[in-house]
Parts: structure tokens; C-alpha cells; sequence
């Protein structure tokens, strides 16, 4: 039993120092392991020098609560497939939010009477975070694991309906810190922080996951910041603070690599704006081009240089390994293999890098947007697996396109272009892609590891 | 517990979260899932809170509330860690191109 509270300061110090030194080594894959190691570690002191604060009771309670959170985790993190790794991310952003938002909920409940107004401002905060992060993570979980529409949702008046809900919460948030001791305003403002955080994740679309799961991972981390305010805890503090701003830091970089406001992605409700302005395209004559395994195979053989653009279809079909095996066959024939990567590609930041590296595709291999795109001019073949709207040219040329100004790789500028597609149905974005039409392109209908199987046996027979 | 004040309090908030820009702006892009599932694991740091109020509950309402904070935080813990392990065992294990090729 410890009483001293410099002792558990002190304890408390070193679980902090292990935390920031795991996201230093963050910085390099090479360290990156032992950084978690060590991040590891600082948990395991912060937990066991809490467990030894001195008044400490119920430890059957604890014992079965860790025990039963303990195999949920286990089971979750063992089973969970690398393609899953964004619904699952979600997830945990939503119990660590939810766990926030209860802990203030008791620290009310326990001290409602008597609570200075900054712990008072600290509850609902964390009550407040907490549980928009717990509904809106729970509600991009189902998104991502297809349990409800990826498309966006959305009734009249949402945006209005939102905001007086978010008002609502903030107003007897407000009445709290005044003063109000009754726990049902509590309890009110973690019922109106659900309904809000359903009602914001609802409709925003598939693709703008990227920033809605960055932006939730902030939120969870502020709870938890908020939440050591209450319980005057210096490692709540700064690990929830490191991870918020970990989340606000990846919120913009999404934002920024879509070229649209964190605003216009939350409130746009994106793919809804347009219907039928890009619909038309084909009426001048162009059309789609469709293709075989056995003719792409020979472009692949005979060229260069291949630069492999892989898209969240490449994710959904679990085509990462074959992508790979494909991409060693082509190298053992002397083809210069690279790929290249979307900051937004997929369904959350560094999907590809992930899966890639799950396939054993060296790192060394993969290449971001502004290394690559002076390459594609220079490449015979750019290998399109499942991307859209990372390659759509109209977001350099289409000032009418939603997806106008957002940084593209430069797919078009190769000399040849081949898309493996399921079907024609327009990308998350629900936009047409004119790179589809574009004469230079040729489609490979079906699903992208059905398609890579077969390229990789016509390549091996060729 | 301890006898932070309020400002010092909002002090450390504020310089953690300088440091926590200045670090996190070091890590290259291919690694941000591992980062976004590592930091998962860090606000797992809640089950300290969840802990203190579990620990030191005694009416059946805190009883019940701590004990389910606790369920979500430890799950957050061992999950986010062993998920952000597994991510990162890919990431590291490949100082040549080309070794494995069996998978």
C-alpha cells in the first residue's frame, strides 16, 4: 500500500516518460516494436501503483472486470484480420471513450454535492467527449464492418438537428459547472452526447472514414485527458493529451490530403452533392474499354516499369499477398515494380502501408503521392487494384467535380493504365471516374484476387 | 489524491500537448496506423481512473458503473497493445527485400 502521494507521483512519472517514449519510436519501423514494448511497460507500472493506492477495496470486482476485459481484448486483437484493422481501431477509440464518459458518471454520482466548479467543468467535459466518441466510434464500426450503409444518411434539417442536440448537451453542461448537483443532468448530457455522435458519424460517407476515425482517436484522447482533471491524475493528463494530439495531427493531414475542411467532411455529408453532372461523360462517344487477365499479363511482362496504385477494393478482396506474388513474378522478369500510396487510400490513415507490409512488400517499395507522381510519365504500365477516387483526373481538371482540388496520383500520365474493378458502380465518393474512359485505359472486370490469380498464372505461362 | 491545482494542472495539459505535436510529427506516414492503434492503446490509461472508482466505490450505482468502465478499459488496454504489436512485428521483420518468399 502506498499513502505517499510523491511516491505514486513519481510512479505515475515513469509510466509518462514510457509513453512518450513510445511514440518516439514511432519515428522508424525499426524501433517501432520496442516502442510499443515499452509503451507496455508503462502501462503495467501505472496500473499496478494505482492498484496499490492505499484504501483500495473490491478487488473481486476488479479481478473479474479485468479478467472479462482482458479476453474480449485478447480474442478481439488475435482474431481481427489485417483488412478489419480500421473497424477495429474504431472500436477501440469507442470502449476507451466509453470508459471515460462512465468515470465521470460515478465521479458525479460520488461527489455531486460537493464539487468544485473546474472538477465540475472537467466531469462534463469528459462525460461529453466521452460518450460522442463511444456512439460516433460504435457507429463507424458498423459503417466499416458493412453492418449499416457505407453510403452517407441523411435527412432534411440534419445539420440543424445537430447542432441544437450538441447545444442542448453543452447548455446543462454549462448548468453543471454552475452548480446543478442533480444527477440526472449528468445522465442528460451522456444521453444527448449518444444521440449526437450517432447522428454525426451517420452520414458521412465511406471514403471521409480517414478523417472520422483520426478524429474520433482525438476526441477519445481529450475524454481521457478531461477525465484526469477530475481525478487530479498527471498521467491521465498528458497520455490523453499525446494521443489528442496524435488524432488532431492525423484530422489534418487527412483533411488536408482531400483539400477540404474538417467542416465540409463532418457537415457535407459527402457524395449526396452531386447526381448526374459526371453521369453524362460517355455521351461523347467515349466508352469503356474492357479487357482479359491473359492481354494485361502480356503488358505486364513486357514492361519496364510497373507502378501498382492499390485502393480499398485491394483491402476488401484480400488481395494483398497475391499483389505481392504478382509484383515478385514481374520483378524475377526484369519489370522495375513500385507502389504507390494515397495519404487516403483505403479506410484510415496508412491502410495500404499496413496490408502491404502484411504481404511482406519491402517498404523500400512503397512510395507517397509527391515522390511518385514525376514517375508516372516515365511508367509503361500503371496497375490501378481497387482505388477510384485517388485517381480521378477530375480533381485537377473538373472544377464542377466535389472532388475538385484534392491532390491525385497522376495515374492518367502513364502510358498505359489498367483498372481491376468488380463492376462500374462509381467509387465511395459516388462520383464517375473519367479515368475510366480515358483511351489509354483498359478495365479488368471482377474481384481484385480472382483477377491477380489469373494475371499471375497467364504471367507465369507467358 | 495528489494536490494538483486546477492551472498547474492545465499547464501540463498544455506542454503535453506541444510534445505531443512535436513527436507525432516525426512519425512517417507509413507508419500512421500503427500509430492510430498505438495511441488507442495509450488512452487506455483511463483504466486508471476506472481503478480509483471501482476501487473505492461502495453503493451498488458506482459499483455497477466501475465495474463496466473497467471492463471497457481493460479490453481497450490488451487489445489496442497486442493489435499494435502485431502490426508492427510486419513492419520491422525485413532488413533484405527479398528473403521469404514462402508466406
Amino acid at each position: 500500500m502506498i499513502s505517499d502521494p510523491d511516491v505514486l507521483g513519481l510512479l505515475y512519472l515513469v509510466s509518462i516518460v514510457c509513453f512518450v517514449l513510445a511514440l518516439r519510436f514511432l519515428s522508424s519501423p525499426k524501433h517501432a516494436r520496442r516502442g510499443n514494448w515499452l509503451g507496455g511497460v508503462g502501462m503495467i507500472v501505472a496500473i499496478a501503483t494505482t492498484l496499490l493506492v492505499e484504501g483500495i477495496s473490491n478487488w473481486a470486482l476488479i479481478v473479474v472486470a479485468a479478467a472479462i476485459g482482458s479476453v474480449v481484448g485478447l480474442v478481439g486483437a488475435r482474431k481481427v484480420k489485417m483488412t478489419a484493422m480500421p473497424q477495429m481501431v474504431a472500436l477501440f477509440n469507442g470502449v476507451g471513450g466509453g470508459a471515460a464518459a462512465l468515470v465521470a458518471l460515478a465521479e458525479f454520482h460520488e461527489n455531486g454535492g460537493d464539487l468544485v466548479w473546474d472538477e465540475a467543468l472537467s466531469i462534463a467535459l469528459s462525460a461529453l467527449i466521452g460518450s460522442i466518441s463511444f456512439a460516433g466510434s460504435l457507429v463507424a464500426f458498423a459503417k466499416l464492418q458493412e453492418l449499416v450503409r457505407g453510403r452517407p444518411i441523411v435527412f432534411p434539417g440534419q445539420n440543424v438537428v445537430n447542432i441544437v442536440v450538441l447545444g442542448a448537451a453543452a447548455a446543462i453542461g454549462v448548468a453543471i459547472v454552475a452548480g446543478l448537483e442533480d444527477q440526472w443532468a449528468i445522465v442528460a448530457v451522456i444521453v444527448l452526447a449518444l444521440a449526437f455522435g450517432v447522428m454525426f458519424v451517420l452520414p458521412i460517407g465511406g471514403a471521409d472514414m480517414p478523417v472520422v476515425i483520426s478524429l474520433l482517436n482525438a476526441f477519445t484522447g481529450l475524454a481521457a485527458s478531461a477525465t484526469g482533471f477530475v481525478l487530479d491524475s498527471a498521467v491521465l493528463i498528458v497520455a490523453g493529451m499525446l494521443v489528442g494530439a496524435s488524432g488532431t495531427l492525423l484530422t489534418l493531414l487527412m483533411a488536408k490530403a482531400m483539400n477540404r475542411s474538417i467542416a465540409n467532411v463532418l457537415f457535407g455529408a459527402f457524395g449526396q452533392v452531386q447526381t448526374g453532372a459526371g453521369q453524362a461523360r460517355a455521351d461523347d462517344g467515349r466508352t469503356v474499354r474492357a479487357t482479359t487477365a491473359d492481354d494485361v499479363a502480356v503488358q505486364l511482362s513486357f514492361a519496364r516499369k510497373v507502378i501498382v496504385v492499390p485502393g480499398y477494393g485491394m483491402a476488401v478482396a484480400q488481395a494483398q499477398h497475391d499483389v505481392r506474388q504478382l509484383a515478385d513474378l514481374l520483378e524475377e522478369r526484369g519489370v522495375d515494380v513500385k507502389y504507390a500510396i494515397h495519404p487516403v487510400a483505403g479506410r484510415m490513415p496508412g491502410h495500404m502501408n499496413v496490408l502491404l507490409a502484411e504481404a511482406n512488400v519491402p517498404y523500400t517499395q512503397l512510395f507517397e503521392m509527391d515522390e511518385i507522381n514525376p514517375e508516372f510519365p516515365q511508367t509503361d504500365v500503371a496497375l490501378v487494384i481497387g482505388a477510384n477516387d485517388v485517381t480521378n483526373p477530375a480533381a485537377r481538371s473538373d472544377p464542377g467535380s466535389p472532388i475538385y482540388g484534392m491532390p491525385i496520383l497522376d495515374v492518367d500520365k502513364a502510358a498505359s493504365i489498367v483498372v481491376m474493378k468488380r463492376s462500374m458502380n462509381p467509387g465511395f465518393a459516388g462520383i464517375d471516374n473519367e479515368l475510366y474512359l480515358d483511351p489509354k485505359t483498359t478495365m479488368l472486370f471482377g474481384d481484385a484476387k480472382e483477377s491477380v490469380l489469373k494475371l499471375i498464372s497467364s504471367v507465369k505461362s507467358s | 489524491m495528489t494536490d494538483l491545482t486546477f492551472v498547474v494542472e492545465l499547464t501540463i495539459l498544455v506542454l503535453a500537448a506541444f510534445l505531443g505535436f512535436e513527436v507525432i510529427s516525426k512519425v512517417p506516414t507509413m507508419l500512421h496506423t500503427p500509430l492510430m492503434s498505438g495511441t488507442n492503446f495509450i488512452h487506455g490509461i483511463v483504466i486508471v481512473g476506472a481503478i480509483l472508482i471501482l476501487g473505492f466505490a461502495d453503493d451498488t450505482f458506482t459499483k455497477t458503473v466501475g465495474f463496466v468502465a473497467m471492463v471497457l478499459a481493460t479490453a481497450n488496454v490488451v487489445g489496442g497493445w497486442f493489435v499494435t504489436d502485431r502490426m508492427l512485428e510486419m513492419f520491422k521483420r525485413r532488413p533484405e527485400p527479398k528473403k521469404d518468399d514462402q508466406k
